[in-house]
């Protein structure tokens, strides 16, 4: 798909996120807005993916793990807009018995979501365990998972990374975001995660890096991404984001990390964000 | 007097063993995972028969629960093993999001549950296990037995769909549920046929009570014995049946009174028919290193414990 019409989604789904979360007084806008890009590109340009027929198994179809589940404003607005279910449905984010729960379940059936997340870093073994079942059933389809770079602190997250180069599981592609903040401050303040580039591949990964907000970089490292697959490591992609990404006032703080705008600031914002597909 | 044949001695974390590799010879979906302990959980006979479906994580048991809850998606039967409390305590959150709330088809399996562990210690003896799993919704909890029921028992909950926790120990104990015995999730095994009091116990305690039988017979008292085996679904007709016709029941576990089988009972019937009710379990403290029978005998969870507890109940009942 050409960059011009990937930034037309995302700009829709831009507006989607913040209308989602001034909504109901509630949710993470940050880190969602910073992660549009990246989830429009992958779900309208990379992905092997059926969205009117979603199955939980998945077979022969690629695999996304959204495993910092907080961002689910920017999943959700993806998926609707990919067709995994209406767009209206956007309007029930967080209220009594909706499908779009705060966090990503699979208790209200919503498609496209095929594990819980909110308790951060168990989305990478998730992913690894469904990629040895590809490995298994002979599927040649790939598994994504998406984590946030304060994730990265959650200890499970480094005991997968072990586990994945030890088994050559050369199936699965994760990708952090790395925006540097999170909810007390910026990462490196809360507590540091060094060297990341290194950590990952004394680990035993690929490691990439890419800059989240450009189309063109993307494309070609998730290019690069894909030819490393099968060759016996893991891969991961560093991928560099703003938090608020699109809404200036969310942009260059940490502020935004789970705090939704007013009624002004909701209109500042969607002033700043065309509206392409049209709203919910 | 009632006999029980025994058929034989040993651990039921060898029917675990027996009923794993067979279902690897009959499922080609079931797979299996191990934190480091395949040895301790007789998971080699399905290791060496199944190498592509056995994965060793290494000492990593979050790991190991959301890998399990990840092999679901395509179609495979998951089955971790490593000792209950490094299957429960350690990853209750793995467990709680990736698995019961998911709703996926993992089957923990849990070994050298409870004090029969032995010199260990407290660090590994967990009695609270039971506890935390039935409160997780969506998930099934099982304490075999015996040897045989454990065996079959693992069976079993492959073709049952949905989250499971399989509870099982260290210990040799006697076996005595047939080898052919049909293992139905959820629908206790009574016993003994009586009319004085009901028991109702689970694991090794099901043993102890059997025990029991011989004094509380020998004094005239009529027992009517149940294997609640599975702690969740309780098989709430069984205790409805025999309490209503008993009046009284202890309840026999190894674990803590705190969160138990006794206490799915007792809220179970204090709300349909409230009777006495006496408790045999740990209550409210660690273990300690000993043999198996000597921390049985110390904690209050052996043969001579149930005996103590259907006279007390029996003089609350006719009191």
């Amino acid at each position: 798909m050409e960059t011009t019409a990937l930034q037309h989604i995302a700009s829709q789904v831009r507006r989607d996120i913040v209308r989602m979360v001034a909504g109901v007084n509630s949710g993470h806008p940050g880190g969602s807005l910073g992660c549009a890009d990246f989830l429009t590109l992958l779900y309208f340009d990379e992905l092997h993916h059926d969205a009117e027929n979603f199955t939980m198994d998945g077979i022969g179809q690629d695999l996304f793990f959204l495993s910092n589940g907080h961002i689910s404003p920017v999943w959700y607005s993806v998926l609707a807009r990919a067709g995994y279910f209406p767009v209206n449905e956007l309007e029930t984010f967080r209220k009594l018995s909706t499908r779009l729960q705060g966090h990503p379940s699979t208790d209200k059936k919503l498609p496209g979501i095929r594990m819980a997340s909110g308790s951060l870093g168990q989305g990478l073994s998730v992913a690894i365990g469904a990629a040895q079942v590809k490995r298994l059933n002979k599927d040649n389809t790939l598994v994504y998972c998406l984590h946030g770079d304060g994730e990265l602190q959650e200890g499970q997250i480094w005991e997968a990374a072990m586990y994945a180069a030890a088994r050559k599981v050369d199936n699965v592609i994760a990708t952090i975001d790395c925006n540097g903040r999170q909810i007390d401050g910026d990462v490196d303040d809360v507590i540091s995660l060094g060297d990341l580039h290194a950590k990952w591949a004394a680990f035993g990964w690929e490691v990439l890096t890419m800059d989240g907000h450009n189309f063109t970089d993307m494309k070609n490292t998730m290019a690069k991404a894909k030819s490393l697959c099968g060759h016996g490591k893991p891969v991961v992609i560093l991928m560099k984001t703003e938090m608020g990404q699109g809404v200036d006032f969310m942009m260059g703080s940490h502020k935004w990390h789970g705090v939704a705008p007013n009624p002004t600031q909701l209109e500042d914002a969607l002033g700043q964000l065309e509206e392409t597909l049209g709203d919910y | 007097m009632t006999e029980f044949e025994i058929l034989g001695n040993k651990d039921t974390r060898s029917g675990f063993g027996e009923g794993l590799a067979e279902l690897g010879r009959a499922n080609e979906h079931v797979v299996a995972l191990c934190a480091d302990l395949t040895g301790s959980l007789k998971m080699d006979a399905f290791q060496k028969e199944n190498p592509e479906r056995f994965f060793q994580v290494g000492i990593a048991e979050a790991n190991m629960i959301s890998l399990a809850a990840g092999m679901t998606i395509g179609g495979k039967i998951p089955f971790t093993g490593t000792f209950a409390n490094f299957s429960t305590g350690r990853v209750y959150d793995q467990i709680r999001q990736s698995v019961a709330y998911s709703r996926k088809n993992v089957k923990i399996c849990a070994s050298h549950a409870g004090l029969t562990l032995g010199e260990d210690g407290a660090t590994h003896q967990i009695l609270e296990d039971i506890g935390m799993m039935k409160m997780l919704p969506n998930m099934t909890v099982i304490v075999p037995a015996d040897h045989n029921q454990t065996k079959q028992a693992t069976i079993a909950i492959a073709a049952h769909e949905g989250p499971v926790y399989l509870r099982f120990g260290r210990p040799v104990m006697p076996i005595f549920v047939k080898p052919d015995a049909n293992f139905v999730i959820g629908k206790a095994d009574v016993l003994t046929v009586g009319t004085d009091v009901t028991i109702i116990a689970c694991g090794h305690l099901v043993w102890k009570s059997i025990e029991a039988l011989k004094t509380l017979e020998e004094a005239g008292i009529s027992v009517e014995l149940i294997n609640m085996h599975t702690i969740k679904p309780l098989d709430t007709d069984a205790i409805m049946k025999s309490v209503g016709k008993t009046g009284c029941v202890v309840t026999a576990e190894e674990h803590m009174l705190n969160g138990g089988l006794g206490d799915s009972v007792a809220q179970f019937l204090s709300r349909t028919n409230p009777v006495p009710q006496e408790y045999v379990a740990v209550n409210d403290t660690f273990g300690e290193s000993g043999t198996p029978m000597e921390l049985m005998t110390k904690y209050g969870i052996d043969t001579q414990d149930v005996v103590n507890a259907v006279r007390k109940v029996l003089a609350r009942k006719n009191a």
